[in-house]
């Protein structure tokens, strides 16, 4: 019946046909890139709130393009529908308001913020004798805060975006932590393969460089400090780094089935292969010291792409630049390629956009097909220090052209998360 | 298309702990009155968790302290669902046991919290202040128990489920759509086993906070959700832990499992909540699944997910009362004995209707486990008896 072009595994083809990104470094693919390839750094000293007496003063903020006050619910929705309508527009796919597939939206922590917290304590004083959380739930009673649900819903930013976007069905929202924007990718993938969709819009997007968010990650000893600095704080793989960037981002992709894109005339960007995953269970913020669950989930995106670890042309780094990570993605790398993991070009977008967290799969995901696309190897600034550790070939400071069919882009999180995928070029 | 079927159950809710004790609640509706703490929180009433040992699933003191409330509730009903599917303590079965959550917030230290408002109050200086209270008053771990997937992580650590792990966010869509994917994932021969579900702590100010500030709490003494919209409708939080562990059938005989049911289907869609929309989508899904199991016998049990929140529940009684009707099932809005779990409900709602089907309750019929979000989201699922 079907004359669907199969993967190894007898499944449908699964195709990208639409990009859309906004990080530090701009709006769209093409600001983003051309930033990227030159090696310029999005981070910056922050002027968004007063910053002293924090440890880390400096993040990857992103400006809201319609100049919004800042809110982290409302800054990620803008900067997702920025992402996935460039996406849609590219793919040229679905009519006005109407995407002709589901929704799959990795999203911040939906939460309370501290100005909004502070309003409702004022402004409930006069109202009540209670303190604290009963004063606030006695402001909350009158119902005048009820704009305020947007921001403690969890599916508030997927609800919005479906309303503008016409997504068809129940959006998916999810959290895998700093893996949630390759797991998008992955459900998407997934659900095209088992033939549900024929299409499928996956993004993640993230805003929450706020006090809160700088000083749980300080508690975690997880942050660069170096304020003084701040572009040249994000140094993944060298021996001097001392901790990750927070930043802010959005990344969307259109999938599609792709028999559905080729029968419509779409342009292929490029192609997911495969997509692996391994639960760790040593510790909610360290991987086991052997790799194992790194190591399994890249071995499971190389065997679900039905590709051989020589088949791996360049690798989109997780690259945080804190000693841990780094140093697990070099063992358990290692583990997979041998000794060839050392001449297999790497990089790490974070030396640049610094980590987009709940974002940065999505973000990388599009870099890696942008990669593909062009040629050119965006590179991994700040690499002056090599750490003689981790023997990588890093693309050091400045971009590199290399013929690129296949990509493996990682994704590590908090709470033993581990997606990996594998990126291709159309097949010929 | 593989056969899905539920294999285990962990269920531990205001009333009781275990499949065999909510077995009995779904057989007697009627014959149970729910347990409610009207005052704790007043004016919001809460259903409180039953006394539970943590140390039984959760043995490492350590383990415990690294988690909240909410975490430690889901990760001891994930133990029993595993111990009841007899996954539990087998390196083997669970290094191939993929793991799908449903989860909200994690929870806030709301005495930090509190600490910092007041302080913020008494100055003008406020963005320095929140600067200078926080960084001393938050406990990393706290931040840990705030990250919605750390429940999914906790789980891994303390019982190394570790195949793969997915949490997915979004109130009651969060449990549609885990129930839903772990369906599709066993049905389409893409994994064949899984470990599913939630949990609410319902115990907590700032998780009252969240949904008063969308007005959706109800007030006062308990009263049956549907006679709530009268008096504008509102939910009763309900601490509750509810995970599945769902199996092919083929890999279930494989190895010999005890079966309780058959997970048949689940449909799941988002309407734009227009008046009537809830009744209307509800139908459309049931309509779908009866179309996608032509042979099913029919439907004996109904058991309504209605949260109580108005217009969404009496829109959602509307559908049951038809379909209750045209079935000749019996409906039950489980909501009414065990409060409503966000999250967590709808697995909490297809484990008791496996447990209906369970029970011969049913006859040879299925139960259909209904949701309607309180803001967000329908849901359907059917589950039967397994031929």
């Amino acid at each position: 019946m079907s004359r669907s072009l199969l993967d190894k595994n007898g499944r449908r083809v699964v195709a990208i046909t639409g990009l859309g990104v906004v990080t530090s470094l701009g709006v769209g693919a093409r600001d983003n890139w051309a930033a990227l390839t030159e090696g310029r750094s999005g981070v910056r000293t922050i002027e968004r709130f007063p910053t002293e007496g924090l440890k880390t003063r400096f993040a990857g903020t992103i400006a809201s393009p319609s100049g919004a006050p800042y809110s982290a619910a409302d800054l990620a929705t803008e900067i997702a529908a920025l992402s996935a309508k460039e996406a849609i527009s590219q793919a040229g796919i679905g009519g006005q308001g109407r995407f002709p597939g589901p929704l799959i939206v990795a999203t911040p922590p939906s939460e309370l913020e501290w100005p909004d917290l502070h309003r409702l304590y004022r402004d409930a004083r006069a109202q009540t004798a209670a303190t604290g959380y009963e004063r606030l739930l006695a402001a909350a009673r009158t119902g005048a805060y009820a704009d305020l649900a947007r921001h403690v819903r969890f599916a508030s930013i997927a609800d919005r975006l479906q309303g503008e976007l016409g997504t068809a069905g129940a959006p998916m929202s999810i959290c895998t932590a700093c893996a949630s924007g390759a797991t998008t990718i992955q459900l998407g993938a997934e659900a095209i393969r088992r033939g549900e969709t024929d299409a499928a819009l996956c993004l993640g997007t993230d805003a929450t460089v706020h006090p809160e968010g700088l000083v749980r990650f300080s508690l975690l000893s997880a942050l660069s400090t170096d304020n003084d600095r701040p572009e040249k704080a994000s140094r993944p793989f060298s021996l001097d780094r001392n901790g990750f960037v927070i930043a802010e981002g959005a990344g969307a992709v259109v999938l599609e089935a792709y028999d559905a894109a080729r029968a419509r005339g779409a342009e292929i960007l490029g192609i997911v292969r495969g997509c692996g995953e391994k639960a760790d269970d040593y510790h909610r913020t360290r991987s086991k010291p052997d790799g194992t669950a790194i190591i399994g989930a890249i071995r499971r995106a190389l065997e679900d792409a039905g590709v051989e670890p020589d088949g791996i042309d360049y690798v989109n780094a997780h690259g945080t630049s804190t000693p841990e990570n780094d140093r697990m993605e070099y063992v358990s790398m290692r583990a997979v390629f041998g000794e060839r993991i050392s001449n297999v070009p790497i990089s790490s977008n974070k030396s640049m956009v610094g980590h987009t967290l709940i974002a940065a799969g999505s973000v990388e995901a599009v870099f890696s097909l942008l990669t593909i696309r062009s040629g050119t190897l965006p590179p991994t600034i700040n690499y002056d220090l090599p750490d003689p550790e981790i023997p990588l070939d890093v693309v050091a400071n400045v971009k590199r052209d290399a013929r690129v069919g296949t990509v493996l882009s990682n994704s590590f999180g908090f709470g033993g998360q581990n997606v990996c995928l594998v990126l291709a070029a159309e097949p010929a | 298309m593989n056969d899905v079927l539920i294999t285990g159950i962990g269920l531990v809710s205001s009333l009781a702990e275990g499949a065999a004790a909510h077995r009995s609640l779904v057989a007697e509706p009627g014959g149970v009155a729910p347990m409610v703490d009207a005052e704790r929180f007043a004016p919001y009433p809460i259903h409180p968790l039953v006394a539970i040992a943590l140390a039984r699933q959760i043995p490492k003191n350590s383990d415990q302290r690294q988690m909240e409330g909410w975490q430690r509730l889901g990760v001891y009903a994930a133990g029993l669902a595993l111990d009841d599917a007899g996954v539990k303590g087998d390196p083997s079965l669970l290094a191939a046991t993929h793991l799908i959550v449903a989860a909200g917030s994690g929870e806030r230290d709301t005495a930090v919290d509190c600490k910092v408002l007041e302080a913020m109050s008494q100055e003008t200086n406020t963005g320095l202040l929140a600067k200078e209270a926080l960084p001393s008053a938050l406990r990393p771990t706290l931040f840990l128990a705030q990250l919605s997937n750390l429940l999914a992580g906790n789980i891994s650590i303390v019982h190394h489920v570790t195949a793969s792990s997915r949490t997915f966010i979004g109130e009651e869509m969060a449990g549609f759509a885990a129930i839903e994917n772990a369906h599709r994932r066993i049905a389409s021969g893409q994994i064949d086993l899984c470990l599913v579900g939630g949990a609410l702590n319902a115990e907590r100010q700032d998780l009252l906070l969240g949904f008063e500030l969308g007005r959706n709490l109800w007030r006062g003494g308990f009263v049956a959700i549907a006679g709530r919209a009268a008096h504008g409708g509102g939910f009763i939080p309900g601490s509750m832990g509810a995970f599945l562990v769902l199996e092919s059938r083929q890999h279930a005989e494989a190895r010999g499992a005890r079966t309780y049911a058959r997970l048949s289907d689940v449909a799941t869609d988002r309407s734009r909540r227009a008046p009537g929309d809830v009744t209307r989508t509800l139908g459309g899904l049931y309509q779908r699944i009866r179309e996608r199991n032509s042979a099913s016998p029919g439907v004996a049990a109904i058991l309504s997910g209605a949260s109580g929140v108005s217009p969404v529940t009496e829109e959602e009684c509307r559908f049951i009362e038809a379909l209750a009707g045209e079935e000749h099932a019996v409906a039950m809005t489980y909501g009414d004995l065990i409060g409503h779990g966000v999250e967590a409900h709808f697995p909490a709602g297809v484990a008791l209707a496996a447990l209906a089907v369970g029970s011969g309750h049913s006859g040879s019929a299925g139960a259909l486990a209904t949701g309607a979000g309180h803001w967000r989201g329908e849901a359907v699922a059917l589950v039967e008896a397994i031929n």
